[in-house]
């Protein structure tokens, strides 16, 4: 015998499909969305948007190319502060520090990763800029030589964008890394220990490389939030659109450009082709949040095996 | 071979070294931030900031009362929308959808929740503000609730797959109906854990601002309705933060201060509610 189905249960059935299907419709929508409202740049300018490194709403000439590179480098510079940091502090609290100041510490690293980023703007804007400006003449005194940090002191520019960044993400870093380095089975850690080997050498020998795709992961997940950070870049990065060797110079970024501009751009190509940015960064943030997803994915299996 | 033995001590000594200085860095960095913000938002905060309008440009003083009544106004809206979304979304994943079309909707939500808000933001000014020919509160809050949705259905579906399997199979045995089942089963028993969901992701999308400043824009009065630009909290400290005005530059302290306490202890309410209702699990 079947069971005939009751109408409540056809009423919550129907009603929990609609809404699941409203979250796949919303997300088609904002794919395409995003593709038929730049359609225009795409006409005009072609794949050459991506690579043009004009960006003049005067003369209605656009090219992504600064903003692109903007938000790659003030990405890399971030990472490249955040994950080191973020890590090594990740060892110390899953390895070394006391239970009670671990769990202490991990609490206020999720409290923190909640501070507003117009916030962490504000701090960026009244404390990082004039420190950053103080330093700046030292590194182009002594480091000079490097083009990465020759230029004027502006204080505003990708440095500042970088430190900023890395303070944002650095919260995801450590706290993802400590929940994959504590879900390394205690009997591998002990084995090696049994060995004779000494903490440093069961951290390197058995938690990194056992923790190493969902450490990846996490450092994915933070460049994609990196990538897509608005408001603290914005704020800090100097909004120029030109590429520059130097750090020390201002730049852009595609989030910051659509920021400034969309809700005073006035004629269609200049709207569309902020747009077309808000679809490369789109697509990259999705491919990055992607890569993320399947490196954790790869982790939970492996452990499930183990 | 002890000369070995002392120079591994010694590695391992310094790198656990480096470990305890790289936390240090990373939380004097952080704290420094929270006590700065308490420090200069305290000095410029009083009861007449948070009650007044904002002083015509060039005046000193003035408040931010529409900027608070702003965000309160917005943020329930898309809290209202996505949290029922999101909620009935998990309802479907974990006791409906097949294992196809739960992939899809979790692979969607992935996407959605990933996306940078700004992203969010333009779509909504594409899809809302293009054609409604002006800036709305109403607008505003669909760019939260579009953030917020996925964060609600991730939270959700993961406290519901905690229901204990046995718990539905008794209802199902006493000939309870599977709708019965989990509206007066599951539901109430995760209720502890989809409550935190929402609130986490609704002090998640208060501090939100890239996708605000096209599409509820701002406003120094008091709004005329949810079709009219409205002011937010968060869009104030910006507006603020950047201008020349260092009397600005004061108020976008304290209304930081405000915004993150909102955040904060909406945050910290939260992680509390899940240690009540599942222990000290987490």
């Amino acid at each position: 015998m079947r069971l005939r189905a009751q109408p409540g249960d056809i009423v919550l059935r129907s009603l929990a499909w609609g809404f699941a299907a409203i979250i796949v419709a919303l997300a088609v929508a904002l794919g395409l969305g995003l593709c038929v409202d730049s359609r225009l740049a795409w006409l005009n300018f072609g794949p050459a948007f991506i690579v043009t490194g004009v960006w003049d709403p005067v003369t209605e000439v656009f090219g992504a190319l600064p903003f692109i590179y903007g938000t790659l480098v003030s990405s890399l510079l971030a990472l490249s502060i955040a994950v080191p940091l973020g890590l090594g502090s990740a060892i110390f609290l899953a390895e070394l520090a006391p239970k009670k100041l671990a769990d202490a510490c991990a609490f206020s690293i999720e409290i923190l990763a909640a501070v507003p980023s117009v916030v962490l703007g504000l701090i960026g804007i009244f404390v990082l800029l004039p420190t950053v400006r103080a330093v700046e003449p030292f590194l182009d005194r002594y480091l000079g030589f490097i083009p990465l940090f020759k230029g004027e002191p502006y204080g505003v520019g990708m440095l500042s964008a970088g430190i900023i960044l890395a303070l944002m993400v650095l919260p995801y870093i450590t706290s993802m890394s400590r929940e994959v380095l504590l879900s390394v089975p205690r009997p591998l850690k002990e084995g090696v220990l049994a060995l004779g080997a000494t903490r440093w050498e069961m951290v390197r020998l058995v938690s990194l490389p056992y923790a190493r795709s969902g450490i990846l992961g996490s450092v994915f997940l933070a460049s994609g939030r990196a990538l897509g950070e608005t408001m603290a870049v914005t704020m800090v990065i100097g909004n120029a659109p030109k590429i520059s060797a130097s750090l020390l110079d201002p730049a852009y970024s595609m989030a910051a450009v659509i920021a400034n501009e969309l809700a005073e751009a006035t004629s269609d190509l200049h709207v569309h082709s902020l747009v077309a940015i808000g679809l490369v960064l789109f697509a990259v943030t999705a491919l990055v949040n992607g890569l993320a997803q399947l490196l954790i994915r790869r982790l939970s299996a492996a452990q499930g095996r183990a | 071979m002890s000369a070995s033995f002392a120079r591994r001590k010694r590695k391992n000594r310094l790198m656990f070294g480096l470990t305890a200085v790289c936390a240090l860095v990373a939380f004097s960095a952080l704290f420094f931030i929270l006590g700065y913000i308490v420090y200069q938002g305290c000095s410029a905060l009083s009861l007449d900031f948070l009650l007044n309008l904002p002083k015509p440009v060039g005046e000193q003083g003035g408040g931010i009362a529409n900027a608070i009544v702003g965000s309160l106004k917005i943020v329930a809206l898309a809290g209202a929308v996505a949290a029922p979304v999101g909620v009935l979304a998990a309802v479907y994943l974990v006791e409906y959808g097949s294992q196809r079309a739960a992939f899809i909707v979790r692979y969607s939500a992935d996407l959605l929740n990933g996306m940078p808000s700004i992203v969010i933001g333009i779509f909504i000014y594409t899809l809302l503000v293009l054609p409604m020919k002006g800036f709305s509160a109403l607008a505003g809050s669909a760019a939260l609730a579009m953030i917020m949705i996925p964060i609600v259905l991730r939270n959700t579906e993961e406290i519901i797959r905690l229901v204990p399997a046995s718990l539905r199979e008794a209802g199902l045995a006493l000939g309870l109906p599977r709708w019965k089942v989990i509206v007066r089963i599951v539901l109430p028993t995760a209720a502890g854990g989809i409550v935190t969901g929402i609130l986490l992701a609704i002090s998640r999308i208060a501090g939100e601002t890239a996708p605000l400043i096209f599409t509820a824009f701002g406003n120094r009065f008091w709004d005329s309705g949810m079709f009219s630009p409205m002011a937010a909290l968060p869009l104030t400290i910006y507006t603020y933060a950047i201008s020349p005005y260092p009397d600005w530059h004061r108020q976008a302290w304290a209304a930081a201060l405000i915004l993150m306490l909102v955040v904060l202890v909406g945050n910290i309410m939260a992680r509390l509610l899940l240690r009540r209702c599942y222990g000290a699990a987490r």
